[in-house]
């Protein structure tokens, strides 16, 4: 009986022990957090913590913020173990630029000028559209819709509103 | 200042109204902008961008193409002209020949986009040909 008692006793002294010194998940978030202030995607990232695993989550630009908040958040204090569910955002893949061929531009540059006839149009060979002539001020950006949509290397717009 | 600074308060406005297939490069001394807006309106908004920065249009260093394509399930385009008819022709291309005429403010079938340019329409009376796009409103 009295053995009995006194392993109780020990267990529960033991069990309490360990409750004590376990640091709290709020705490270790807290850690984590701080550890990761230095990524420069930090913002980016949230962090939650069950059982002393942290878990990251969001989604960055650089791979490289995504494998250096993980060494930061593991080395935290508290940190049993680290899930790493960040993304890195697809690259923004950047298309050449394109410059319509000159025959195609001067019929699309004729087709959308036809209906203002105090302009006057021309197409050079690498594409650079003129407008000289008048035009009136509420119909300009019509004009230039019209001929930004048709692809041209650059719209010198020489055009005086009245 | 760059050209990228130059424009930014017009392409932050492309960001932030959720243009799609953004596209910003400079190239020559130009700056290229491509994307396509959800509607006429945002198209609109950031013309008025554009026209702030550079009044008149006249710095000769911007190409900006924002398109506003209508989804698949738009069948009805609305005639937008000034007030005048608008001439439905044979070919995509003003040298086509006129087939028919819509007249200002009717509603009339979308059949296919052709190209930006031009579209492919029916009349009421059943006339089929190219209208020029920029004449022709999508109906909600």
């Amino acid at each position: 009986m009295k053995i009995i008692s006194k392993l109780m006793a020990l267990s529960l002294a033991l069990t309490l022990g360990f409750v004590g010194c376990k640091p709290k998940d709020a705490d270790i978030k807290s850690n984590v957090e701080t550890a990761l202030k230095t990524n420069p995607e930090a913002a980016a990232i949230s962090v939650s913590v069950t059982d002393a695993v942290a878990t990251l989550s969001g989604e960055v630009k650089e791979a490289s913020s995504k494998s250096s908040a993980e060494t930061a958040a593991a080395g935290a204090k508290g940190v049993k173990s680290v899930v790493n569910n960040l993304m890195t955002a697809a690259p923004v893949v950047q298309a050449p630029v394109e410059i319509a061929p000159a025959d195609a531009l001067t019929a699309g540059v004729r087709d959308a000028t036809k209906d203002f006839p105090t302009v006057n149009a021309t197409v050079d060979p690498a594409g650079v559209v003129t407008l000289t002539g008048t035009i009136a001020k509420d119909k300009r950006i019509a004009l230039m819709q019209a001929i930004s949509s048709l692809k041209p290397k650059r719209i010198e717009n020489k055009l005086t509103t009245n | 200042m760059t050209l990228s600074e130059k424009y930014k308060p017009l392409t932050d406005a492309a960001t932030t109204s959720e243009v799609k297939d953004l596209q910003v490069r400079e190239q020559d001394g130009v700056l290229y902008i491509d994307g396509s807006a959800a509607t006429g309106a945002i198209k609109d908004q950031l013309w008025a961008k554009y026209d702030q920065i550079d009044p008149n249009f006249t710095s000769s260093d911007l190409v900006l193409n924002i398109k506003t394509s209508p989804d698949a399930a738009v069948t009805k385009v609305k005639v937008t002209t000034d007030s005048s008819n608008l001439n439905i022709r044979k070919g995509p291309g003003t040298d086509q020949p006129i087939v028919g005429k819509a007249a200002h403010g009717e509603i009339i079938t979308l059949v296919s986009q052709a190209s930006e340019q031009w579209w492919q329409v029916r009349t009421t009376d059943g006339e089929e040909g190219y209208a020029y796009a920029q004449y022709l409103t999508p109906e909600a």
